[in-house]
């Protein structure tokens, strides 16, 4: 637990807007990724993260407008991910102005993916998610499509796979808890970034800021990813500062309605809160 | 206006680079162009790759004699990331590879440098960490490159899994503390400043940085 530990805010794209469902699905619209991103990265988040969460029914043309518009005023790293298929779709999102991809759907079909990226765009370029499901009997599976397509792959020899082929990172997404608020899947967490030696990223639970200092102690990962408690923190707090663009499901900012599972907090609270604990982190607000 | 020439080796994203430099005030030109890269007034070397092949598409462009000869002449030339293991004389990364020799001494690998054999290091090493100056006399140096008004001990964004090892100590203007591994993370020779963090990705110290390169590239001049 030596490493200075990120916080990645997760940004969960649909068409122009930002979006965030419960176990990656049931999308609410929530605003405009771009406003989002700024604030974040104005409070002193360490990487961005956008996820075209429905790339592949929908075109993707308006994703790359938004990721020219944020690498262009944003000066932290940039993953993006969602729909990524071929070594085409990678050097696109790069151009458009991406640091890093995000792979799970397209490397579970096709393993040999990730060394193709990797000798291509090196290693650091190429994140691998997996989103992990709890089985009965206790085993983790990998599943694809916001886990909705079983794979029948064990999660932690497909990390040690993927980081073999010369991926460079691991979001390791529990799907069950992901959306709920109901802190992470710490057993799951630590299976896997005990299992590899590249950096692993906790993502899917987050509700509190003893669940962000909970995970980082108990496990060797290298970063956190949120999403549910840093958004409706900025919903509640700017409430007249942003705008959506009409599609989709805008009936939770409608409604007004709090999301009680999650106690909301910002990027300062959550560094500062980490320091308290012994926890080092960089904090530098602009 | 000086012209600043971003050398293209047409393997790595300029984009970044490239804001970075505008958002500062730079005039820049992304090139593979031997002409262009001589008759600039300074050049950025950037980097995303491997070392070896980034050597050999340099070779296949023909850059390595016109890079060397404009910073012969005393040309300031600034190097990031990839970048600044280029300037060197040789890397490890996948066999050993002959570097730009700007510089001397090699790249290792962060496994090279391990304090003890069983020390577990995450690599490739991903994340923001500290930089400060080594000793006394890089503080003075500190003060007169790119790092000026950067703060000891400010944060930047490092991705990577080799680290520069300067056969010339002075050389080295500042460092950085990964596990316990404590490496050289900038170097001012002259007219070559480099670095192996990311300043386009560090917020706004790094964009300090990229100020302060707007008057170290124009050879001193504002």
């Amino acid at each position: 637990m030596a490493q200075i530990i990120r916080i990645i805010p997760r940004l969960d794209i649909k068409g122009p807007n930002l979006v965030k469902g419960i176990h990656l699905e049931g999308l609410r619209v929530l605003g405009l990724p771009e406003q989002f991103a700024r604030f974040y990265y104005e409070s002193g988040a360490d990487e961005l993260m956008y996820m075209d969460v429905v790339a592949s029914l929908y075109g993707r043309n308006s994703l790359h407008d938004i990721i020219s518009k944020t690498a262009s005023e944003i000066f932290i790293p940039l993953t993006v991910g969602g729909g990524i298929r071929t070594i085409d779709d990678i050097r696109n999102v790069l151009r458009a102005g991406a640091d890093k991809v995000c792979l799970n759907t397209a490397a579970i079909n096709n393993p040999q993916l990730i060394k193709e990226a990797s000798l291509q765009f090196g290693s650091s370029t190429i994140v691998i998610t997996i989103e992990a499901i709890r089985q009965l009997n206790g085993e983790y599976l990998a599943y694809t499509d916001n886990g909705r397509e079983y794979t029948g792959i064990e999660v932690v020899s497909w990390a040690r796979r993927v980081e073999e082929l010369g991926a460079g990172e691991i979001v390791i997404t529990s799907v069950d808890n992901e959306g709920t608020g109901s802190g992470f899947d710490i057993n799951l967490t630590k299976l896997v970034s005990e299992a590899v030696s590249i950096p692993v990223i906790a993502h899917g639970g987050a509700g509190s800021l003893e669940d962000i200092s909970d995970i980082i102690k108990a496990t060797e990962i290298s970063a956190v990813c949120l999403s549910s408690v840093l958004h409706y923190d900025f919903i509640e707090n700017h409430p007249r500062d942003f705008e959506w663009k009409s599609e989709g499901n805008v009936d939770f900012l409608r409604s007004k309605r709090q999301f009680t599972n999650v106690k909301t907090m910002t990027i300062s609270k959550i560094k500062n809160h980490l320091h308290e604990q012994g926890i080092k982190c960089r904090r530098t607000v602009l | 206006m000086p012209r600043i020439a971003i050398i293209d080796y047409q393997m790595s994203n300029l984009f970044s680079v490239k804001q970075a430099c505008t958002y500062a005030g730079l005039d820049t030109v992304i090139t593979s162009n031997k002409q262009e890269i001589l008759n600039a007034d300074g050049l950025i070397l950037p980097g995303v790759g491997a070392f070896g092949s980034v050597m050999a598409n340099l070779d296949k462009l023909d850059l390595i004699g016109p890079i060397k000869d404009f910073t012969a002449q005393g040309k300031p030339l600034a190097g990031i990331c990839l970048g600044m293991q280029l300037l060197f004389t040789e890397s490890e990364e996948m066999g050993k590879h002959k570097g730009l020799n700007i510089l001397e001494g090699s790249v290792l690998s962060f496994n090279s440098l391990k304090i003890s054999p069983e020390q577990k290091i995450r690599v490739p090493y991903i994340g923001w960490n500290t930089i400060f100056p080594p000793s006394k006399a890089s503080e003075a140096n500190w003060a007169l490159s790119p790092l000026m008004s950067v703060k000891r001990n400010d944060y930047m964004y490092f991705v990577h899994s080799f680290c520069c090892v300067p056969q010339n100590k002075e050389e080295i203007l500042s460092v950085t503390d990964y596990e316990g591994i404590i490496y050289c993370s900038s170097v001012l020779k002259g007219n070559i400043f480099a670095c192996q963090f990311h300043p386009e990705k560090s917020g706004q110290q790094g964009l300090t940085i990229y100020r302060n390169l707007k008057i170290f590239l124009s050879g001193g001049s504002k």
